[in-house]
């Protein structure tokens, strides 16, 4: 692992091993949930979580990306240690998923930051390494780009829905992506939000002391107002229509067409017996074979694999997607028409 | 298909495995793919383990199988059902086929058999004779077909080397044994990638879904585009290529884009995708347990083989994949219009019988434009 500086440990305060850095500076958790001195922590602790649940990134202390004082460095990681034993005693997992999506944005700025420091290459390094150890990404400087190999980039940007991450709109030369600072750095955000909440999630529930109670209480009724709840329409996506209506026609829809329908009326929970009527008037049409066939996507005959709907995406490159703007974005047709309603 | 068109094609395919041994191989990592095979009207027998060439061998003497394949992927337990094989990696593949391109010759060589009387018929769309709807369409890809096709490879070829880093000599192109072509590339930083990331080398190599701020020109505040040039590599070179046409008709051309606005540019990126992408079929390419028809092996569409291209450029599938025996057999041929292999000309043949060279029997029987007499 990577020996974290003074300053990187405020900015990452993720990568430190949580109890070994308490015992470092002489704390113990039991002081932190009685001496009232040290409340002024827990309260940030607090208001690190409240801040992104919010949906915003929390304003360190940090200034010109250096500590201001001598004892802002440890309020830093503190505030940070703290945020997670909270969590854990709240056990409010929606939470977690916030402020680890939030933590992964403020170091993200840092990341980003010490990339493009030109001045310090030390920063750069740890910034390129810390990318290399926890993602497996290598990351190389080719005049004032960052470049990637093709196959590092697109096992990251699969994951974006905006075009603009398509290795098609990427400047790509020999094997390689080339990207500015900014770009490499929200390639892995995802990802450096997924290992916060996994380092948060496998971190064990600590001894409950007096000073937690107040601010866990208030973490509960915080995870409250992010329940939600689902309202679902039973019309059908553009897509499924236009198979129907192909089918109906008497005309020839292909393989990947049958599929995507077979699976979507499945996952709707229409059976075998009620959907094989549908492929009656395909000009190859052959009722075992259908029944067959729906049974082995089901998963009742065959390797009793079930399978599923295919993504938005890859119907698109079959040519299968004729998204309308009751789409909204959404990644499977099985999404369709079901909004989410945040309760307020 | 008839008994006896069966034992004809059995026969003979069984007669150029054993004459042809040296043609066909298993590939690299035999233990770790999975083998499939296909008797004629019968279905398929697949998760197959083949160590060697002499396992391979021993299977199509013993089964005189009408197609073999190989998997692309490799597995600890390829013989496992696919749950169980614990995939590793695959190589990655991509298809390009004549039938994909629409090229205008397509309709002076399709044919359709009714499917209720097996009458051939051309542009009808009911059987003229029993006037069902049903119908199975059958191609002899014309030579233009053929290099339609290898102008795809040659497109393909360039990004992968270009653009994706690829060495040359990673890069085996095969003729499919009916109407195209498959082109592998092994060991490669691609290897172990997922279906969904192939889908975006497809994408990539198709052209497909590039935005007009790639090529410079901004949404939001057109004036300050910056248009990428014709010396730039990969697709900003290759579109500004087709776009621009000249340096010199450039600028003439920038002014004419931002005045038609950014959705019409939009509109342009996706037309000009078909003409500058590489036409591959992206279902194969984000297939990762796919079995492909093995190379050497006869192509039951057709009776050619799945062969190697060692010169694309002077390859002509009808001589150099052509491998059935010249022994004379007697068939009921009907064909519409005539075809050509190994350098002679066939037919038209009007449902009579008529006595030609066996790999000419094969092809009408496989293409089902014929049966023995």
């Amino acid at each position: 692992m990577i020996n974290l500086g003074q300053d990187e440990m405020a900015k990452y305060p993720f990568l430190a091993d949580s109890g070994q850095y308490l015992k470092d500076k002489g704390f113990s958790l039991e002081q932190f949930g009685t001496d009232p001195d040290l409340k002024i922590i827990v309260d940030k602790a607090y208001d690190r979580i409240q801040v992104a649940a919010n949906g915003q990134i929390y304003k360190s202390e940090l200034i010109n990306d250096s500590v201001s004082d001598a004892a802002a460095l440890p309020r830093e990681v503190f505030s940070f240690l703290l945020a997670v034993i909270l969590l854990k005693l709240s056990g409010m997992n929606t939470l977690v998923r916030r402020f680890a999506l939030a933590e992964a944005r403020r170091a993200e700025k840092f990341l980003e930051k010490d990339l493009a420091n030109i001045s310090d290459k030390r920063k750069e390094d740890l910034a390129i390494k810390l990318i290399e150890d926890l993602f497996s990404v290598k990351v190389s400087k080719q005049e004032d780009n960052f470049v990637i190999s093709v196959s590092d980039y697109v096992q990251h940007s699969v994951n974006f829905h905006e075009r603009e991450w398509k290795l098609v709109n990427r400047r790509v030369e020999n094997g390689f992506v080339f990207l500015s600072p900014h770009e490499t750095v929200r390639l892995i955000r995802k990802e450096l939000g997924n290992y916060i909440s996994s380092k948060i999630l496998s971190t064990k529930t600590p001894e409950m002391f007096q000073g937690f109670q107040e601010p866990v209480r208030k973490l509960t009724n915080l995870a409250k107002k992010f329940s939600s709840g689902t309202v679902v329409s039973t019309e059908y996506p553009p897509c499924i229509k236009h198979g129907i209506d192909v089918l109906e026609k008497g005309e020839n829809l292909p393989h990947s067409g049958r599929f995507m329908l077979a699976t979507f009326l499945l996952s709707r929970g229409q059976s075998v017996e009620q959907i094989a009527p549908l492929f009656k008037n395909a000009p190859d049409f052959n009722e075992k074979v259908t029944l067959y066939q729906l049974n082995h996507l089901a998963g009742t005959s065959g390797s009793g694999t079930k399978y599923s709907c295919p993504s938005c995406e890859k119907l698109k490159s079959q040519n299968l997607c004729f998204a309308i703007p009751e789409c909204d974005n959404i990644i499977n047709p099985l999404q369709f028409g079901k909004k989410k309603t945040v309760n307020a | 298909m008839h008994e006896n068109d069966i034992k004809l094609l059995e026969e003979s395919f069984k007669k150029y495995y054993f004459d042809h041994f040296d043609l066909i191989h298993v590939p690299e990592k035999p233990s770790m793919r999975e083998f499939g095979y296909q008797k004629f009207n019968s279905g398929m027998t697949r998760h197959l383990s083949i160590k060697d060439d002499k396992e391979l061998r021993l299977l199509i003497m013993q089964n005189t199988p009408s197609d073999i394949y190989c998997s692309n992927g490799y597995y600890s337990f390829p013989n496992l059902p696919m749950a169980e094989k614990d995939w590793q990696e695959a190589d990655l593949i991509f298809d390009i086929d004549a039938k994909d391109l629409n090229l205008p010759c397509r309709v002076n060589h399709t044919f359709r058999k009714c499917s209720s009387c097996n009458k051939i018929f051309q542009n009808d769309s009911v059987c003229p004779h029993c006037n069902s709807s049903k119908y199975e369409s059958k191609s002899l890809p014309c030579l233009d077909c053929i290099e339609g096709a290898k102008n795809e490879v040659k497109k393909l070829s360039r990004i992968l080397i270009d653009d994706l880093g690829i060495d040359k000599e990673s890069i085996h192109v095969y003729f499919s044994g009916n109407e195209g072509f498959h082109v592998y590339v092994y060991e490669t930083q691609f290897q172990k990638l997922g279906s969904r990331e192939r889908n975006e080398l497809v994408d990539y190599i198709k052209f497909r879904g590039a935005i007009p701020e790639t090529f410079g020109m901004k949404r939001f505040n057109p004036s300050r585009s910056v248009f990428s040039s014709l010396d730039d590599k990969g697709w900003r070179g290759r579109a500004s290529k087709e776009i621009f046409g000249s340096k010199s008709k450039r600028s003439k051309i920038i002014t004419e884009i931002m005045n038609n606005g950014y959705q019409s540019f939009a509109n342009q990126l996706e037309q000009i995708s078909p003409k500058i992408g590489a036409n591959i079929d992206p279902n194969v390419t984000m297939d990762i347990h796919r079995i492909f028809r093995l190379p050497g092996s006869l192509n039951s569409k057709s009776g050619l083989t799945k062969i190697y291209c060692e010169n694309l450029d002077k390859f002509n599938p009808y001589n150099d994949a052509c491998f059935i025996d010249d022994s004379d057999a007697q068939i009921i041929g009907n064909l519409p219009s005539t075809l050509r292999l190994k350098n002679k000309k066939f037919g038209p043949y009007n449902d009579e019988s008529v006595t030609v060279p066996k790999f000419v029997a094969v092809y009408m029987i496989c293409k089902g434009l014929a049966s023995v007499a």
